[in-house]
């Protein structure tokens, strides 16, 4: 246990922000919980709309170009916003390190270009319809890989993960028809056309590409909120904290572990698919164990276990390589020593993990105590009693 | 899960058991003093008791709360101004009773309340526990009856961790089983026997120290509901019946066990005595027919220890089943209905406790040792 | 994956197929090259299960501790003249020039995993950090010192350095030994042997081994944690320099800023394949896992099905027999 943890707080329950000393960048998130839900909607709206307009804005300050493509820099944004957010699943909420994470992205991105691209022999489908098959796709996947895995202990899992990642970049170069490194070109993309008749979803348009996965982020962001405050959500927070005891009260860890695998997998495969029509080119080159890290660096940085923390470590990993283009040749070097610092000086990640598990939280917290829940906190990262000494 | 039962299933009217618990004829209820063999005095500890009227009108008004659960969202909520905590500061010493009446009952919604006192509910048989060489339990058998508190006590070593393991399903017995209502735990996991209805708290507190106490407590609740992850994933209609029964009782669980102004915090922000106390909430959640407490009072003063005491009875009143290893043998004493001792992995006593005050054997083996247990 | 494995079905013989008649001719040379490969494994291996041993701690950085030894081999033989062919030495001459080579790659894998401990690990073990901070920052670390070999000496192979043409020793069952295979097989043994009586045999193994079993108490019987944990580092820092020298003479053009990485998973493979924690189960480990490996390259036909074939080894043992082939025995038994 952590110093903090051995001493109980003994004063009231009614610490208004127990988050002082931390700055009110960190105090943002309660005063955030207490404001009544009108006035969050009165902020969302137009944060949400900020965000739909900023490719056609182009903000000076913010703007990646001539370095990168700045709708293209904000696609990718939202691609790894969505890719965390699928990876926090199971690396923040159930507390499961996955270092294959890539392989899940890889299988989606395979399945959009082996049905879309005419370079493959099989039957075509539609783009739009690659994307749920994607994610069916990998969630078989993540069922064959976690059902006989998820018994092992934390370390083992995340070697073995990472294996697994390494084995479907192997296997897309060894095995022929997934064509190596001459790979698929022109793999499809949603329909419809502009005036002059080209494609709306082009590969060098970047924003039809940026709305389509920030709407399907905020839809998925919406469904995993819905598991966050449900018992799946507690189980896997519960199996976090202590997966012994939440299997001794009641909660059957295998299973809710094996969901969460499965569902980080689908979100993973549904990146991949979006990537894949994006790009329009898919190889064996783009699924490495490097990006498999990257993802988990945008996951620990922004603080896992932390939804709003997770885009925003997202934000940070995959923007500033685009932003700042003179360092994106040392990206892997500069999240490597991030990750070194990040453990020793702020294991939570900038926002520490905050999750709300109950779906009647709000008004049984005000009806019980007048008051919402303590929600700020150290970090995901501790699984009490699984310490080294 | 069920919807909550209406009064089929209550017996109000039953009779007096007085000193015949063990009878195996009377009925148990969550109405304190029905159940409260004598010696105990459960249901004084406010000060106040309730007249029959007042406990039924009590009743009523939870069973009323727990049907309109959907119109009124969570939280047995008094009929005043503010949160339930303000409103039970400003309480009087009746209301108070009145309300701990009401809070018992959806603390214990639709438990098989009319059991039979007295019949068995888990029985060890001849359960040995080896690890290689060592044997850790020698065909230890005793039984566990419908409505007791019973103690386990033995020297330190003498194996009661170990029978504790076996009883909750965390080791499978070398021979011999574990049986309730006659049914063996056989290969089942750990959280499939949570579900036939064996709870337990650590003797070493393991809360989930990021959750908030109610959501420690909901957890436990959780494992009596279905929701899918589909269901939840749509938040389709299971899903918020479900949600709100667990907070319900949650909410009624801290309240029940003496936490409720502690709802919001983090456990492991909570005081020692509290995440004790939050253990136990949670562990009842799982509406367990038995709770195992793993020497709940390791830590505290004597005067924590006494309100412990309380506590225990209180459950036990409201219908539940106590299994319990202390050390403090004042608590013991002044608690169990039963006791049964181990020495060295075998058992060597069972009975009353002032039987077992009495027994050569246990104050050779136990009582004799000069061990500030005994104190 | 029902389209997926619709294709392997259809297209199947193309790509796999089961090359038996060259497995079974190419059994036993298989096999002697396996030994010589799992050798490698076997050392590197070594600084896992040393450091999960006394630690718990699955040192994932420790590949780059190898590739920063084979750098190290590199740079040595590259300075005494080594180049694309094989050199026109004495034996004499070859040895000694072999053996600084090797010194000098055990002294900074040694240097690089000790300055690992006490940059990345000690502070986290003084903050009594969770397990999944160790890991991550062990990835954190692997990546940091690829990434910094990487913007240093580019993404190319560095140039091939051969130290010597293997020439046939002797015959087995119709397979050839070269002088190689014999020098690093017999070399990793002798290596093994030492380190194995060093921990069982000497006051500084025992107290490793006390650490191992019960730090707390070890500790209190007035074993020095610090140094243990110190000592293990270096230990497994020096066997992976030693690696890195055979690993060069295997693979003369294998060094590579993240040529590390493939290795150390398959060494750790190996490590748990014989029993993370336990030292000879490293050694048994590697060569069966160097031998397996061999074999499922010839059966598969293509090279890189060694590094699928570690995997699913690695998995399968996880599966079937955590504790490895011969249990832990270096640490604590696992809860």
């Amino acid at each position: 246990m952590t110093t903090s943890s051995t001493s109980p707080k003994t004063g009231t329950a009614s610490e208004a922000t127990p988050t002082t000393g931390r700055g009110w960048f960190f105090g943002l998130g309660d005063q955030w919980n207490s404001l009544p839900r009108p006035q969050q909607w009165a902020w969302l709206v137009p944060v949400v709309v900020l965000i739909y307009a900023l490719p056609l804005l182009n903000p000076p300050l913010l703007t990646t170009e001539p370095g990168t493509n700045f709708p293209l820099a904000l696609f990718d944004v939202a691609r790894f916003a969505l890719i965390a957010i699928g990876l926090n699943v199971v690396v923040g909420q159930a507390g499961l390190l996955d270092l294959g994470y890539v392989g899940f992205f890889a299988i989606g991105s395979y399945v959009a270009a082996l049905l879309t691209s005419p370079d493959s022999v099989l039957w075509h489908i539609p783009y739009l319809w690659t994307l749920p098959l994607a994610m069916a796709v990998t969630m078989v996947f993540g069922l064959i890989l976690g059902a006989p895995t998820l018994r092992l202990r934390g370390d083992y899992l995340a070697i073995v993960t990472l294996g697994f990642g390494e084995i479907v970049r192997l296997l897309a170069t060894i095995v022929e028809p997934l064509k190596g490194q001459v790979g698929f070109q022109s793999v499809g993309h949603p329909p419809g056309t502009n005036s002059e008749g080209n494609a709306i979803f082009a590969v060098s348009n970047g924003t039809p590409w940026y709305w389509l996965c920030v709407t399907i982020t905020i839809i998925v962001l919406f469904l995993v909120g819905n598991l966050e405050r449900s018992r799946v959500g507690r189980a896997w927070v519960a199996i976090r904290e202590d997966e012994d005891a939440a299997e001794i009260m009641g909660v059957a860890t295998i299973r809710f572990k094996l969901w969460a695998f499965v569902i980080g997998a689908a979100i993973g495969g549904l990146s991949g698919a979006l990537f894949a029509g994006q790009i329009g080119f898919v190889n064996n080159q783009k699924f490495d164990v490097p990006t498999s890290v990257l993802f988990l660096a945008a996951v620990v940085l922004g603080g896992s276990g932390n939804k709003v923390g997770v885009i925003l470590g997202a934000f940070v990993v995959s923007y500033i390589p685009n932003r700042f283009v003179e360092l994106a040749a040392y990206k892997y070097l500069i999240f490597g020593v991030a990750l070194i610092v990040l453990m020793i000086f702020r294991p939570q990640g900038l926002l520490g993990a905050r999750q709300r598990l109950l779906a009647y939280g709000r008004q049984a917290y005000l009806r019980i105590v007048g008051k919402p829940e303590q929600l700020s906190s150290d970090s995901s990262l501790k699984g009490e009693g699984d310490r080294i000494s | 899960m069920t919807e909550p039962t209406g009064d089929d299933r209550r017996d109000p009217a039953a009779p007096d058991p007085g000193t015949e618990r063990a009878s195996g004829t009377e009925r148990i209820g969550r109405h304190a003093a029905d159940a409260t063999p004598a010696g105990t005095a459960a249901h004084t500890e406010g000060g106040v008791e309730l007249d029959e009227q007042t406990r039924e009108e009590a009743v009523q008004r939870a069973d009323e709360h727990t049907e309109h659960l959907a119109a009124e969202g969570p939280g047995l909520v008094p009929d005043g101004e503010g949160s339930i905590v303000e409103q039970l500061a400003h309480m009087t010493a009746e209301e108070l009773a009145e309300r701990e009446a009401e809070v018992a009952e959806v603390v214990a919604p639709d438990r098989d309340i009319a059991v039979e006192v007295g019949d068995t509910l888990l029985s060890m048989d001849a359960v040995t526990m080896r690890f290689g060489g060592l044997v850790a339990l020698d065909a230890v058998s005793f039984d566990l009856k419908r409505g007791e508190i019973l103690g386990l006590i033995g020297p330190n070593g003498a194996g009661k961790t170990t029978c504790f393991n076996a009883l909750t399903g965390v080791y499978r017995p070398t021979s011999g089983q574990v049986r309730l209502e006659g049914q063996p735990l056989g290969r089942r996991s750990r959280h499939q026997i949570t579900r036939l209805g064996i709870a337990r708290t650590f003797q070493n507190i393991r809360l989930f120290g990021e959750m908030t106490a109610l959501e420690n407590v909901v957890v436990g609740a959780d494992a009596r509901h279905r929701t899918s992850v589909v269901g939840a994933l749509l938040r389709l209609p299971r899903h918020h019946r479900e949600e709100r029964q667990a907070i319900d009782r949650a909410m009624a669980l801290l309240e029940f066990v003496g936490i409720a102004h502690r709802a919001a915090d983090k456990a492991r922000n909570l005081p020692y005595g509290d995440q004790r106390r939050l253990e136990i909430a949670r562990a009842l959640a799982t509406e367990p027919k038995l709770l195992c407490l793993d020497e709940p009072a390791a830590g505290f003063n004597p005067a924590e220890k006494d309100n412990l005491m309380g506590l225990i009875r209180k459950i036990r009143d409201d219908g539940y089943t106590v299994l319990l290893i202390e050390h403090d043998m004042r608590l013991v004493m002044g608690v169990t209905d039963r006791i049964v001792v181990l020495e060295f992995g075998r058992k060597i006593a069972e009975g009353l406790p002032s039987e077992i005050r009495e027994n050569p054997a246990v104050i050779a083996a136990y009582l004799g040792v000069p061990d500030d247990a005994t104190a | 994956m029902p389209v997926i494995s619709t294709i392997v079905l259809a297209q199947g013989p193309d790509w796999i197929q089961f090359d038996v008649e060259a497995f079974v001719s190419q059994f036993w040379s298989n096999t002697i090259d396996g030994l010589a490969y799992g050798s490698i494994y076997a050392l590197v291996a070594m600084g896992y299960t040393m450091v999960y041993g006394v630690l718990q701690l699955i040192n994932f950085a420790h590949s780059e501790v190898f590739i920063v030894g084979a750098y190290a081999v590199f740079f040595v033989l590259s300075a005494l003249g080594f180049g694309p062919s094989a050199p026109n030495l004495s034996v004499a001459a070859l040895v000694g020039d072999l053996v600084l080579a090797m010194l000098v790659a055990m002294l900074v894998s040694g240097l690089v995993a000790v300055a690992l401990e006490r940059v990345a690990y000690r502070p986290l073990r003084r903050r009594n950090a969770p397990r999944l901070a160790f890991l991550i920052t062990a990835i954190g670390a692997s990546f940091a010192i690829q990434y910094a070999l990487f913007a240093w000496r580019g993404a190319n192979p560095e140039p091939a350095v051969i130290m010597f043409r293997p020439k046939p020793v002797f015959e087995i069952f119709g397979a050839t030994i070269d002088s190689q295979q014999l020098v690093i097989f017999g070399a990793a043994i002798v290596l093994m042997i030492i380190t194995d009586m060093f921990v069982n045999r000497t006051r500084l193994g025992r107290g490793l081994r006390a650490v191992a079993q019960d730090p707390d108490t070890a500790t209190l019987m007035g074993v020095n944690k610090e140094r243990v944990i110190v000592l293990t580092f270096l230990i497994g820092g020096i066997l992976a320099g030693a690696a890195a020298l055979f690993y060069v003479m295997k693979v003369p053009a294998g060094v590579q800023f993240n040529g590390g990485f493939i290795l150390g998973i398959k060494a750790f493979a190996a490590a748990v394949l014989g029993g993370i924690g336990n030292i000879r189960g490293a050694l048994l480990g590697g060569l069966l896992l160097g031998v397996i490996g061999n074999y499922g390259q010839t059966l598969l036909g293509n090279a890189q099905w060694t590094d699928v074939v570690a995997f699913v080894v690695l998995v399968g043992i996880l599966m079937i027999r955590p504790t490895g082939i011969l249990g832990e025995s270096l640490g604590r038994a696992r809860v």
